[in-house]
């Protein structure tokens, strides 16, 4: 989008750099005028420009070379294109060497500015995704790279497909550690997008005000250190897609602004008074039930079915065992090639252990596992023995339970002798066995807790 | 009632003004004026030997009728503005003003042989797209809309004489009046 790129026209000459300034916008490019070397400078401390367009002779003590020099030390990735009147192959040379990117001499045919904008255009356009996915992208990211065999995990491995080029919202539900980013990218890198930015953010891991300026960006002295312009995170996604994760921890206030963009594809930079305006598509995700929390009233269920439009619940490991031996071996061959360890395999014995675990940290807990018995073992299998700290830790059954919060002992034993008679089938004799109390005391406490049978 | 109104100055080929005015009707569901401009001397430039496209803006919007949304005027001059060697046009981008010069629109201006047809289509051509640029439209990337760029006449020819759809739409949701 032309009007994500902000160019700046400097000409001490006023009509001169308005009407350069008005034919750029009729381009559909976001244009600022300065009619001086140290305005141009003030500007470019306050805005990151992508393009100036920078007149050579401007009196006051800051001629074009001067400005664009100061100008490059705000900014070192700036393209600047010098214009003059005087033409002279040593003006030329003297520009070119201090770092401008063009030169071009007034008046010049417009297809010669408009080509070369473009140009230059390009060339960041592609910088910018090209910084993007280095940063965010060490390996690709496809379906392929689910590991499963799990028919829930199909189902949802097949949807996500059908999905992958659509538009609209997905929210992936899940416990910590299934792997909900995982299925982003994997949507993602499927669909139409795949060659624009995915830019993942943890809405959980910075304070309110952080993360509204880290989501919509800022402008210069919006809040104190706000020393510059910044870019937020839904500009960064331009054309692709961007990622909330933990999507359920967000601020009443960010609800209502995410809200916004969700569906007018607009928003306004902290401090900013203009409207910015993005093709970006949300996948968010969350370790909560958002249905509950909207329930509740935490989460704003205009919001929730906005996030809701496609609905991905990924099951926890538990749920799935049948999945932990393939992840397992897939782990375990991938950890080998990078520690550079000849380990072929794990033995019954070290599966069982596996196998009884209740994973409450799910796929990342057993990549972790495998990660740290890798690096004890000394054999070419691993045994239940290089295992040991995770039979430590529990059994299935025992782990990924906690007690409610704020219950008193009266609310948990009526619940817990509740929960038993269900499971006894209204047994008496049989439940007071499992509760380890005499069948008069259990009735005593049916009554008093007045428990239907 | 507002009116969108059409000027031209003195030297105008009518017959290209009146194509105008018929599809500018059509095209931007309001009702059109025409209005006999001045002549535009006081905008040449010696040293260039053409017309600053900025001093005729600053004319139509002096001139522009209190019951127009839109002046978009039509002169045979050449125009230019400083940076740039010539303009097809010119126009306050979600303005009340523009101005469309039909100097470079003629085969002749290139050493050609007259082509009536051609050089009214071109008239109308950069018409819409001036107009366009008032109701604030900006370039479009569909070589063929009346809203892409236009930097040579062989530009103008490639495209057609009407909005692509999207430019439509967006046309359309402008408030009139």
């Amino acid at each position: 989008m032309k009007a994500n790129w902000q160019i700046l026209v400097v000409d001490d000459e006023e009509v001169m750099a308005e009407s350069l300034a008005a034919w750029l916008r009729e381009d559909g490019y976001a244009v600022d005028t300065a009619n001086s070397g140290r305005e141009a400078v003030e500007k470019a401390a306050q805005r990151d420009y992508a393009i100036y367009f920078v007149d050579l002779k401007m009196p006051g003590g800051m001629d074009g070379i001067e400005t664009m020099m100061q100008v490059r030390r705000l900014h070192a990735e700036a393209s600047i294109i010098i214009i003059t009147a005087y033409a002279t192959v040593d003006t030329a040379i003297t520009a070119m060497k201090e770092g401008a990117q063009e030169y071009i001499v007034k008046p010049c045919n417009p297809e010669e500015i408009s080509l070369l904008v473009s140009r230059i255009i390009k060339v960041k356009n592609l910088q910018r995704e090209n910084s993007i996915l280095r940063k965010k992208l060490s390996r690709q990211y496809r379906f392929g790279d689910v590991i499963s065999k799990s028919a829930r995990m199909q189902d949802i491995l097949t949807l996500s497909q059908e999905v992958a080029s659509l538009r609209s919202t997905v929210l992936i539900q899940g416990e910590s550690g299934t792997g909900k980013e995982l299925i982003a990218r994997a949507i993602h890198n499927s669909g139409d997008r795949a060659g624009k930015p995915f830019v993942a953010v943890s809405c959980a891991a910075l304070a309110e005000t952080l993360l509204e300026s880290e989501l919509f960006g800022h402008e210069k002295g919006a809040f104190t250190g706000a020393n510059q312009q910044r870019r937020g995170k839904f500009e960064m996604a331009e054309g692709g897609t961007i990622f909330l994760d933990e999507i359920g921890d967000i601020s009443p206030k960010l609800q209502v602004d995410l809200l916004r963009v969700l569906q007018e594809r607009r928003f306004y930079r902290v401090g900013g008074t203009e409207e910015v305006t993005v093709d970006v598509r949300v996948i968010a995700a969350t370790h909560v039930n958002l249905q509950q929390a909207v329930a509740d009233g935490k989460f704003r269920d205009d919001l929730f079915y906005r996030l809701n439009v496609i609905a991905i619940d990924i099951p926890p490991l538990r749920e799935r065992r049948e999945d932990i031996p393939l992840l397992a071996q897939h782990f375990l061959e991938r950890i080998s090639h990078e520690l550079g360890k000849d380990v072929s395999g794990i033995s019954e014995g070290g599966l069982k252990v596996l196998l009884d675990h209740n994973w409450p940290g799910n796929v990342r807990e057993l990549e972790n596992a495998v990660e740290r018995a890798m690096v004890t073992c000394r054999g070419q299998e691993l045994t239940e023995d290089d295992f040991a700290f995770v039979a430590q830790t529990g059994k299935a059954g025992q782990e990924g339970w906690a007690p409610p919060a704020n219950m008193t002992i009266e609310e948990m034993e009526k619940l817990l002798i509740a929960a038993t008679l269900q499971r006894t089938g209204g047994n008496i004799k049989e439940a007071a066995g499992v509760l380890g109390i005499d069948r008069s005391t259990l009735y005593e406490k049916i009554k008093r807790y007045e428990i239907p049978r | 009632m507002k009116y969108f109104y059409l000027g031209a100055t003195p030297e105008v080929d009518r017959e290209a003004l009146t194509a105008i005015a018929e599809r500018a009707g059509a095209e931007f569901g309001a009702p059109v004026r025409e209005i006999e401009l001045p002549g535009i001397d006081f905008a040449y430039d010696a040293a260039r030997g053409q017309y600053g496209s900025i001093p005729v803006l600053e004319m139509l919007v002096r001139m522009c009728p209190g019951d127009a949304f839109k002046l978009l005027g039509v002169t045979e001059r050449d125009l230019f503005i400083p940076v740039l060697t010539f303009v097809f046009g010119h126009a306050q981008l979600g303005g009340r003003a523009g101005v469309v010069s039909l100097a470079r629109l003629r085969q002749e201006f290139y050493g050609l042989e007259a082509n009536r047809e051609v050089f009214l289509e071109r008239a109308l051509k950069e018409a819409l797209h001036e107009s366009g640029h008032l109701f604030g439209l900006v370039h479009c990337h569909d070589a063929s809309c009346a809203m892409s760029l236009a930097t040579g006449v062989r530009q103008i020819d490639s495209k057609r004489a009407a909005f692509c759809a999207r430019c439509a739409v967006r046309m359309e949701r402008k408030p009139r009046g």
